[in-house]
């Protein structure tokens, strides 16, 4: 019996999951392990490939201790199988099989259910990677590109997460399906990716660390819906997943917070305190606020997307069924069944934004998407504190949840970030002060000039208060491969 | 809710369709407007559809063929980004009660057949496009067409989850034309109508269910290439110029009877019945096809098989109780003998061709009618060729013999003519008379040498062709008997039985569709399983699955 904390790297792919004795799995991972390392290695240019790069890699589940340090190229990263520990005695927390024990193997009245839930969440992971591809030839220091590729390494090993789960419990359909995500990939014309916010390019470093920030955000609730699953490997292996995803999300925040300190150092330096005047700014070489906002913005209601439908059968069935939870499921007080109770969603109604009493059960999806506003309102305020202490008046915010969606009660409706409806023609004449322009994308691409000396930052963003596993400030992160 | 459900559409007023005439290709693009359902209650959200929406697709695949008879091949597409059709709106069937779930089947299903039909007919070839998710209702559509093209985006499926997901059938012909028209493989099909996410890519096409996969970059122009390479290849007659098909005009009683030109509708609540009404020619027959095609919808044969048409539609939706229709006719038998064998002398004119196959589905629509069919052969009536067709479509066929007296009309006779001999074959592939013999095949023969002659009732009766000759003295008290009974009887019942004996001889798809499929769906649509207030189409969208009656019957 293996180690069930600990990583065996007795096989090829490290795993606690007993693996070495689970051949039939084992088999089916190895075949399709090269396919994945193919789609590796035509993703991301081949110097950064050869490139030595200070990654963690997880060797325990235990989350004391999960993770080591150490130089690495990413095509040797050792993508693992990894679940948290089995918690004795788990029950399905909700829906009508509630109490019952926690499934060990995929119930079959709702195979295909799950199927579809994993499928569409292993779909995102190798879509962000696709997304950023590109990102590390314009690095702003080798802390920021060791940071993206750590990213990028750990939605490799969450493909591998989601892969696991299909070829172990869905038998021939599971393994098409996990040959599927490789084979469709980001904006492509062929086969994109299924979820729209996956198809977007993210062409820069503020588009990045908004997408760490904002979509990463969305991948965090759905995996912590996940992690309630009365499934109990989809559960575990969502919960590891958690762990990791925590990470992705301090660069998307810190990210964005360095890109401000270095706005608002700039102007000080300069003598600036008006933000609007963006011409000045942007002389400066960094990005101006009214520019960062509008990023934000896309970012956030790209991610709201990601939520589906305000009311959605499909996240009822999912919860009734008992597969996919809300988010801290645990801790909310209530009968779990959700049966009788009501929740109130924002809708649109005779041209206007109305709340609807609704089924909770139908609520699922907007439950979820309130969890997510709260959770993603807390970054503002620090990024907004960073901004006061310079003594800059202006505030970064959210805009309002109806504000350019494509999806749900509001989509496609002429309605601004404060959410007030509007004409079509002011609704066009008003987007380019609310959404990034084709002129602020050619800026911020401006700006993105390598900097690969170790220590050094490019202008527009400052460098990190503590290095990464608290290395000093001239560490050399990546040691690049210049061939 | 909408009091009258009126199936005459102004092409003008479509809220769900539009299509892009490109010379020989049609593009037919379903844009369904989620606010236009037919009833309230429900939104018609990812292209799906009421009868409202196939009322108007109906109404498209009409006038395709007669407006627009330049067009050989019509690509059926969607007008939405990931998602070619949904199928039927559940929530609306959820909704709707059993009467009307029923019709609203039996009038898709008539839908899908003209579709099929416009090929076999008249060579106006339908092929599906499809991109995004198809399912159930959405890919019995697709079936309906000859060629099924599918993009392979890692994404896009043709699927029927009605049995996983709520419990029925694919009651729009989905099952049989799996196994009957695309042939796919029984245990196939048994996993693709179990799988609600359907199937995908190279898949649906080795298991037969699209005819070609196409990655998706060269999508759009592969079925564009397809469309002219089908159009090619058209065996359909070039046609330039079609004919415009006016909204009906009809006048509707404050009592529900309606007047149209030739037909007259008269509603007797109280017994539950309809007299229909059908008039022969008021003034001769166009000399050539010419003259007919510049009378066109005015034509006589034409506007009549409309206005017939319209009146079926009607009846069936709209008058329930109305339990039994008796077609009467009265008119001259020879000049409607004229206005047919002008049709029937120019077969190969394109006109003649589509007011017979018109003719053709507007019978079919009869035979299919759950409602008990009489007819009566008065003096004065013009029962000839296709209208004499009625009287082999309806349950029962009653004729005045001899003089009645006062009744100065001319005496009551019937005439058949080369029509009644293949023109208008019924779903089984026979024609009526065929099927009304079927245990003396060489009757027919015998019956062709009475071909355009006037024949009387004894002759008539002798012949076997209508079901009771009655003198004056027994014709008022027979047929008040008849309908007394006739609306007595169990309407389930009579359904039932009438269905049965009206498709004596061989199965074909059709009759498979309208008998089996039909009747196992609407048999579940009565169970609990699936409309109980746990059944699983009352529960769905609700998140909580359906309680089921684990009995089987």
């Amino acid at each position: 019996m293996a180690d069930v904390i600990n990583v065996s790297y007795d096989t090829q792919i490290p795993n606690n999951v007993n693996l070495s004795s689970d051949r039939k799995v084992l088999k089916a991972l190895e075949k399709w392990h090269p396919g994945y390392l193919d789609w590796w290695n035509r993703l991301i240019p081949r110097n950064l490939q050869q490139s030595m790069v200070y990654l963690r890699t997880a060797v325990s589940v235990d989350p004391k201790g999960w993770a080591k340090f150490d130089y690495l190229k990413m095509p040797d990263y050792r993508w693992g199988i990894l679940l948290a520990p089995r918690l004795e005695g788990r029950t399905i927390p909700c829906g009508e099989h509630k109490g019952q024990p926690a499934w060990q193997e995929v119930p079959g009245e709702y195979r295909n259910l799950l199927k579809r839930l994993i499928v569409i969440q292993g779909d995102t992971e190798p879509g962000s990677v696709e997304q950023q591809r590109f990102l590390g030839l314009t690095a702003p220091s080798l802390y920021d590109m060791r940071n993206l590729f750590q990213v990028n390494v750990e939605e490799g090993r969450h493909l591998w997460a989601m892969v696991y789960l299909l070829q172990k419990y869905f038998g021939k359909d599971g393994r098409e399906e996990a040959d599927d995500l490789l084979r469709r990939s980001s904006g492509s014309d062929e086969a994109p990716r299924m979820l729209g916010a996956f198809n977007q390019e993210t062409p820069d470093w503020l588009s990045f660390f908004m997408f760490t920030y904002f979509t990463d955000r969305d991948g965090k609730m759905q995996l912590e819906s996940l992690a309630q699953s009365g499934f109990d490997p989809l559960s575990r292996t969502c919960r590891f997943m958690l762990t990791e995803e925590a990470h992705h999300m301090f660069v998307g925040e810190t990210g964005v917070g360095r890109i401000i300190q270095a706005t608002v150092d700039a102007m000080t330096r300069a003598g600036l305190t008006d933000a609007s005047d963006i011409n000045k700014v942007r002389d400066l070489s960094v990005i101006d606020l009214p520019t960062i906002q509008k990023k934000l913005s896309l970012h956030y209601t790209l991610s709201l997307d990601l939520f589906g439908q305000e009311i959605s059968t499909n996240a009822a069935n999912a919860f009734n069924a008992g597969i996919k939870g809300r988010y801290m499921e645990s801790r909310i007080e209530d009968d779990h069944l959700l049966k009788d109770s009501t929740y109130k969603v924002l809708d649109f109604e005779n041209n206007q934004t109305v709340e609807r009493e609704v089924s909770a059960l139908k609520a699922i999806n907007m439950r979820l998407r309130d969890d997510y506003v709260k959770d993603a309102e807390g970054g503002i305020g620090r990024w907004n504190k960073i901004i006061n202490k310079a003594g800059i008046d202006f505030e970064l915010k959210l805009p309002h949840q109806a504000f350019n969606r494509k999806i749900g009660a509001f989509a496609h409706k002429p309605i601004d970030p404060e959410g007030q409806l509007l004409s079509s023609e002011a609704y066009s004449a008003g987007l380019s002060d609310w959404l990034p322009t084709t002129s602020d994308g050619d800026f911020i691409e401006s700006l993105m000039q390598p900097c690969y000396e170790p220590g050094q930052y490019a202008r527009w963003i400052a460098p990190p208060r503590v290095g990464i596993d608290n290395k000093p400030g001239d560490f050399e992160y990546v040691k690049l491969h210049m061939a | 809710m909408k009091d009258i459900i009126d199936f005459r559409v102004d092409p003008s007023a479509y809220c769900h369709w539009s299509v892009v005439y490109d010379g020989p290709v049609a593009n037919l693009i379903m844009d369904v407007d989620e606010r236009e359902g037919l009833f309230d209650g429900y939104e018609l959200k990812l292209n799906s559809y009421d009868l409202g929406v196939d009322i108007e697709l109906n109404d498209i695949v009409q006038r395709m063929r007669f407006e627009h008879p330049e067009v050989k091949v019509v690509v059926l597409q969607s007008g939405k980004d990931r998602v070619f059709c949904a199928g039927a709106n559940i929530r609306m069937l959820a909704e709707a009660s059993h009467s009307q779930k029923v019709n609203f089947c039996k009038f898709t299903n008539e839908t899908r057949n003209a579709i099929e039909s416009a090929e076999e007919d008249s060579g106006q070839n339908y092929i599906a496009a499809i991109k995004g998710s198809c399912a159930g209702g959405g890919y019995e559509l697709a079936l309906a067409c000859n060629y099924i093209l599918l993009t392979d985006d890692g994404n896009s499926s043709v699927g029927l989850p009605e049995v996983p997901l709520l419990a029925v059938l694919p009651g729009t012909g989905g099952l049989t034309r799996l196994t009957d028209k695309r042939k796919v493989r029984r245990d196939l099909a048994d996993i693709f109508c179990t799988v609600e996410e359907g199937v995908r890519g190279q898949r649906a096409q080795s298991w037969g269910l699209v005819d070609e996969v196409v990655v998706n970059s060269t999508f759009d122009e592969t079925v564009q290439c397809r469309a002219r390479a089908f159009a090619t290849k058209s065996v359909k007659m070039d046609v330039r110029q079609g004919i415009a098909l006016n909204v009906l005009k009809r006048d509707v009683q404050s009592d529900g009877s309606i007047d149209y030109e030739h037909i007259q509708v008269a509603l007797n609540r109280e017994l539950r019945q309809a007299m229909i009404l059908l008039k022969g020619p008021r003034q001769a027959a166009p000399v050539d096809m010419k003259t007919f095609q510049q009378q066109g919808d005015q034509a006589y044969l034409l506007k009549l098989c409309r206005e017939l048409e319209d009146a079926i539609l009607h009846l069936r939706t709209n008058e329930l109780e109305i339990g039994l229709w008796i077609f009467r006719t009265q008119g001259d038998p020879e000049s409607l003998m004229a206005h047919e064998h002008l049709l029937v002398r120019h077969l190969d004119h394109w006109l003649s061709r589509e007011v017979h196959a018109y003719w053709k589905r507007t019978l079919k629509r009869l035979d299919v009618t759950s409602r008990s069919l009489a007819a009566v052969v008065e003096h004065g009536s013009c029962f000839v060729g296709v209208l004499a067709e009625i009287l082999f479509a309806v349950d029962r066929s009653y004729m005045m013999d001899d003089e009645f007296e006062g009744d100065t009309r001319p005496i009551a006779t019937i005439a058949l003519t080369e029509g009644n001999f293949g023109m208008y074959p019924m779903g089984n592939d026979l024609t009526r008379l065929e099927t009304r013999f079927l245990a003396n095949p060489g009757h027919i023969d015998a019956l062709k040498s009475h071909v355009r002659k006037a024949i009387d009732a004894k002759t008539a009766d002798d012949l076997g062709l209508v079901t009771m000759i009655l003198d004056d003295i027994d014709w008022e008290d027979e047929l008040r008997i008849f309908r007394e009974e006739r609306i007595s009887f169990s309407p389930d019942a009579m359904t039932g039985l009438e269905a049965n004996l009206r498709f004596a001889g061989p199965e074909t798809m059709e009759t498979r569709i309208f008998g089996r499929l039909t009747a196992w769906q609407n048999w579940i649509f009565n169970r609990p399983n699936a409309v109980g207030t746990n059944g699983a189409l009352q529960r769905y969208g609700t998140g909580v699955r359906g309680v089921f009656d684990r009995k089987r019957v």
